[in-house]
C-alpha cells in the first residue's frame, strides 16, 4: 500500500488512481461499512494473540521484582504486583558469574557485531554494481553456503584445528557472515542513485569514499536493521559456548549461564551460602532466575523500538524488491 | 553451521533468494559480448582486463567476507571425508584412518539414528500442519486493520519474541507451562492433577510447535504481508464495484496474489524438513528424555561431539545434508508443476 502512494507523490497525475478516496477513517470508499460482530472478533483475535507475547513477560518481570513473600502467596510466578524489592537485582549484580557473563557477552556483541558489520557491507558493496568484474562468481560462491554445509561435526573440527578451543573468536568468526545478510545490503546498495555515484567519482571520490560518503548514508535504515540482527545474534550466543567452552565459567556468555541456572536449575553460587553475610533479606531464588531472565531480555527491549520501525519499513521494501 | 539454524531462517532467506535470479536477466539485457567472432573474443579480453583494473578495489572489498566463508563454510565441506575415517583428533583429518562405509554401517544399524529420523519427520509434519498456516492468517488478520497505528503496534508486539533466544523462550514457557509454572499453580489452586507439559514426551511435538508459533510466527508475517502490500488495489475496487463482498474478495483476489510466496515459503519449509530447532531440542532433551527429543542435529551433537566419536556424529550430518539437498531439489520440482517458480527457475 504505501509504496503505491509513494509512487503517486512522485507521478501528481496518477494521484487519483493510485490513492483511492478515502473515509475520514482511512476506509476505501467502495469497501463496505464494517459489521460490528466483525470487528469485535477481530479485536479479540488481536488482543489475545498480543496477550500471548506480552502477558509472559510481565508476569517475569513482575515476578523478578517480587519479595519471597509475595512469591510464597502466589504460588510460583507473581500476577499482581505488590510488595516489590530490587533485591532480587542486587544479589544477582553481587554474583560474580552473572556480571562476568554479562561483560563478556557485551563484549562479543560488540565486537562481533562491529566484525560482521565492516565484513558484510564491504562485500556487499563490492558485488553492488552491475557488470563489475566477476561479482557473479564471488555472489555464487556465497549463496552455495545458503544451501550446501559441511555440518555440525567438520565445522567443530575445522574450529578446534585452529586452535578455536576455549577462544572467543570460536564465538564470533564462524558466524561472523550471514550470506542473507549481504544479499539485502546488496540490494539496497545497488539501488543507490547512479547519479549520485557518478557526481561523486567525477569529484574525485574513489571507491571507499562513494562507499563511506554516499551509499552509506543513503541506506542508514537497512544498515541499522542488519547491525541490530547481527547484535541479537550475538547477544543469543548459546550453542557456540556449549560446543568450544563447556567447563570455563569465566567465558560463559549470559545465554548460557541463564540455561544452567533456569534450564538446568543449576544453584548460583553464592546464593546458598549468601555472601551478604545476612544484612539483607535473601531473595527468592525464582526472583532471582526470573531477574537473570529480565537481564536477558532487556538489551534487547531497550535497543528494539528505535531499530523496529526501520525494520518494517527496510524489509517489507526488500521483500517486494524480491 | 548452515545446516543447523534454525527453522526462522526461512522466511529472510525466501526474499532473499528472489532477489538473486533477476541479476542475471538484468547483465543479459544489458549485453555481455559473448556472440561474435574472433574480434569480439579480442575486445572482450581486453575489456576484461580493464575491467579487472577498474574493479580491483570492489574485488579487494569482498576479500574478507570470501576468507571468513572458505575457511568457516567450505574447509567444513571438505571436512566430511571425516565421515568416511576413524578421526582422531590427535593425528587431524589429513592422518586419521580410512575406513570407508563403516560409520554409515554403523548408523543404519542403529535405533537412536532412527528413533532420530523419526523424530525430525513427525516433528516437521506437525509442524508444517500447525504451524505453517498461522502467520498467513495473521497477515490476512493483519491486512485488514484500517488503522495505521494499531497496525504497527500490533506488528511491533509479535515480531518482538523472533529477537529471543531459544534459551530465553523456553525460559518463559518453563515459567508458564513448567511444574512450577502459571499453569500448575492455577492447577492446584483447583485441585486438578498438575500437568507438567514440560516434561511429557507424548505432548512434546505439540509443545515445540507452540514454542516455534510464539517465538516465530508473528515474524512469518512479514513476508506474507509484503505479497499483500503488492497487490494492486485497484483490483479490490473493480471487484467491489462488481458487486463482490469481502469474502469473495479475499478468495478471488487476495489468496491468488499471495500464491507465489505461500508456494515459496513451501518449498522452503519442505527442503527444510530435516532441520527443526536445533537448540530447541538441545535445551530440552534432558527435561523430557532423549526419546522423544532426539532430533537428527542433535543425535549429530550428541553422539558425535558429546562422546568423541567424531567421525560417527559427521556421517549422521552428512546423511542429513544429502537427503536435505534432495527434499529442496524435489520441493522445487514441484512447484514448478504448479508453475511456480519456487527457490529458482526452471
Amino acid at each position: 500500500m504505501t509504496e503505491v502512494g509513494f509512487e503517486g507523490a512522485l507521478a501528481p497525475g496518477k494521484l487519483s488512481q493510485a490513492a483511492p478516496p478515502r473515509r475520514s477513517s482511512g476506509r476505501p470508499v467502495w469497501e463496505e461499512p464494517p459489521t460490528t460482530a466483525g470487528q469485535f472478533g477481530k479485536g479479540t483475535v488481536l488482543v489475545v494473540v498480543m496477550a500471548l507475547v506480552l502477558v509472559p513477560l510481565y508476569c517475569i518481570v513482575v515476578t523478578s521484582l517480587s519479595t519471597q513473600g509475595a512469591i510464597n502467596q502466589a504460588g510460583g510466578l507473581v500476577l499482581v504486583p505488590h510488595g516489590l524489592t530490587l533485591d532480587a537485582y542486587r544479589e544477582v549484580f553481587g554474583n560474580g558469574t552473572v556480571t562476568r557473563s554479562l561483560e563478556v557477552t557485551f563484549g562479543i556483541t560488540l565486537v562481533g557485531t562491529l566484525i560482521s558489520m565492516v565484513v558484510s557491507v564491504l562485500c556487499a558493496y563490492g558485488l553492488s554494481r552491475f557488470r563489475s568484474f566477476g561479482h557473479r562468481t564471488i555472489l555464487m560462491v556465497l549463496i552455495i553456503t545458503m544451501f550446501v554445509s559441511g555440518g555440525l561435526i567438520p565445522t567443530f573440527i575445522v574450529v578446534t584445528e585452529l586452535g578455536g578451543y576455549d577462544q572467543y573468536w570460536a564465538l564470533i568468526l564462524p558466524n561472523a557472515v550471514s550470506v542473507f545478510n549481504i544479499l539485502v545490503l546488496r540490494s539496497f546498495f545497488s539501488s543507490t542513485s547512479t547519479d549520485l555515484i557518478d557526481a561523486a567519482r567525477l569529484d574525485g571520490a574513489g571507491e571507499w569514499r562513494i562507499l563511506w560518503s554516499v551509499v552509506l548514508p543513503t541506506s542508514r535504515a537497512v544498515t541499522a536493521v542488519i547491525a541490530l540482527f547481527y547484535a541479537v545474534g550475538y547477544w543469543n550466543t548459546f550453542f557456540g559456548a556449549m560446543l568450544y567452552m563447556p567447563t570455563d565459567q569465566q567465558k560463559w556468555p549470559i545465554q548460557y549461564v541463564l540455561y544452567q541456572y533456569v534450564n538446568l536449575g543449576m544453584t548460583m553460587p553464592g546464593v546458598a551460602n549468601s555472601g551478604y553475610g545476612g544484612i539483607h533479606q535473601q531473595a527468592a531464588p525464582l526472583s532471582l532466575s526470573m531477574a537473570v531472565v529480565v537481564l536477558t531480555l532487556l538489551p534487547i527491549l531497550i535497543v528494539y523500538p528505535f531499530v523496529q520501525k526501520h525494520f518494517a519499513k527496510g524489509m517489507l521494501t526488500g521483500a517486494i524488491k524480491g | 553451521m548452515a545446516a543447523i539454524t534454525t527453522g526462522g531462517a526461512g522466511p529472510e532467506r525466501a526474499d532473499a533468494l528472489a532477489v538473486a535470479p533477476d541479476a542475471p536477466d538484468a547483465r543479459a539485457a544489458a549485453g555481455s559480448p559473448r556472440e561474435g567472432g574472433s574480434g569480439a573474443r579480442q575486445r572482450r579480453r581486453i575489456t576484461r582486463r580493464a575491467r579487472l583494473r577498474r574493479d580491483k578495489t570492489l574485488l579487494l572489498m569482498t576479500i574478507p567476507a570470501l576468507a571468513l566463508v572458505v575457511v568457516f563454510n567450505y574447509l567444513p565441506m571438505f571436512g566430511v571425508i571425516t565421515a568416511f575415517e576413524f578421526y582422531d583428533p590427535l593425528v587431524g583429518v589429513m592422518h586419521s584412518q580410512f575406513i570407508g562405509l563403516d560409520n554409515f554401517r554403523q548408523l543404519f544399524g542403529d535405533p537412536l539414528f532412527w528413533t532420530a529420523v523419526e523424530n525430525t519427520l513427525a516433528i516437521s509434519a506437525v509442524q508444517l500442519a500447525l504451524y505453517f498456516p498461522i502467520p498467513i492468517m495473521l497477515a490476512l488478520l493483519l491486512n485488514t486493520v484500517v488503522s495505521n497505528k494499531i497496525r504497527a503496534f500490533v506488528s511491533a508486539v509479535i515480531y518482538l519474541p523472533h529477537f529471543f533466544s531459544w534459551v530465553l523462550v523456553i525460559s518463559v514457557f518453563l515459567q508458564m507451562l513448567g511444574g512450577a509454572g502459571l499453569l500448575n499453580a492455577f492447577l492446584i489452586h483447583h485441585h486438578v492433577t498438575p500437568w507438567n507439559v514440560m516434561t511429557d514426551p507424548s505432548t512434546f511435538k505439540l509443545l515445540v510447535t507452540s514454542q516455534a508459533v510464539w517465538k516465530e510466527a508473528g515474524w512469518g508475517v512479514i513476508v506474507f504481508l509484503a505479497a499483500l502490500a503488492a497487490i494492486d488495489p485497484a483490483l479490490y475496487e473493480a471487484a467491489a464495484a462488481d458487486g463482490a463482498g469481502r469474502w469473495r474478495r479475499m478468495w478471488h483476489i487476495t489468496l491468488p496474489g499471495m500464491r507465489g510466496v505461500i508456494v515459496l515459503m513451501l518449498v522452503l519449509r519442505l527442503g527444510n524438513a530435516l532441520t527443526v530447532g536445533f537448540e530447541q531440542m538441545l535445551i530440552q532433551r534432558d527435561a523430557v528424555g532423549h526419546e522423544a527429543a532426539d532430533v537428527l542435529d542433535t543425535f549429530a551433537f550428541y553422539y558425535g561431539i558429546g562422546t568423541s566419536n567424531y567421525s560417527y556424529g559427521a556421517a549422521a550430518g552428512l546423511f542429513k545434508s544429502v537427503i536435505s539437498l534432495l527434499l529442496i531439489y524435489g520441493a522445487n520440482r514441484l512447484a514448478h508443476a504448479f508453475g511456480e517458480d519456487g527457490l529458482y527457475r526452471k
